[in-house]
């Protein structure tokens, strides 16, 4: 059985991504959307942590959540896949669970 | 696949409105079944009909209830949580002897019990909220 996690905090904000790091399986997915999107960039003092969570996880990040908050694709860090509400919703359908981290 | 939503913030207050609501119509546009969004704390505040947002900008109530209508989802609303919020359909406000109602279309209030429902018929529950 595989899960989604969904973080919709900064982790500039909250410790929600902390949290939910803390809890997810190895090998399972993690969406950051919303305000969470900020955790997915390149040169942030957070950057450490999400390259260990990619080496770790699947991590995907939410496009339209981005471009939404003035960062590109091309600003998030390797291994990050950036997906758009229809890849939201293939996350959901190919994990058995979906647990938002809020 | 059928899904299951449940919205745990009110419109215009930060993001899960909005992002369940693209979720939503993106599962739909996927040819998923929706089989029912349940509103539930501040959510509650998804469903007035009496909130007037600027012309220029989104209508988040209007927007459920013209998906309710499309593609026939079930927007249920939490008793316990309109009730504090003072969010009334017809039955309700004559049972608490208020003046008027103030529900939008498409939307039933209900109990918990529609929620944990959802949970039982669904394939997924995908939760948006503060």
């Amino acid at each position: 059985m595989t899960m989604l996690h969904t973080v919709n905090k900064s982790p500039f904000e909250r410790n929600t991504l902390a949290s939910c790091l803390g809890h997810a399986k190895s090998g399972s997915a993690i969406l950051l959307i919303e305000d969470g999107v900020f955790a997915a960039v390149q040169g942030t003092a957070h950057e450490d942590t999400v390259r260990g969570a990619v080496a770790d996880h699947k991590v995907f990040v939410l496009g339209p959540d981005l471009l939404a908050r003035g960062m590109r694709p091309e600003q998030v860090i390797e291994g990050i896949s950036v997906v758009d509400y229809g890849g939201f919703v293939d996350l959901t359908e190919q994990h058995d669970k979906v647990q938002a981290w809020v | 696949m059928k899904y299951g939503i449940l919205v745990n913030e009110g419109p215009y207050q930060h993001q899960a409105s909005d992002t369940a609501y693209q979720f939503a119509q993106a599962l739909l546009d996927k040819g998923h079944e929706l089989f029912r969004v349940f509103f539930y704390h501040d959510g509650v505040n998804n469903g007035t009909r009496f909130a007037v947002p600027p012309q220029d900008d989104r209508n988040i109530t209007v927007r459920w209830s013209e998906m309710a209508e499309k593609h026939g989802v079930d927007l249920v609303i939490c008793i316990a949580a309109a009730q504090r919020r003072g969010l009334l359909d017809e039955g309700e406000a004559k049972r608490q002897g208020k003046d008027g109602n103030n529900i939008a279309p498409g939307f039933r209030i209900s109990g918990l019990g529609q929620l944990i429902e959802a949970g039982i018929q669904c394939d997924r529950l995908v939760v948006f909220g503060d």
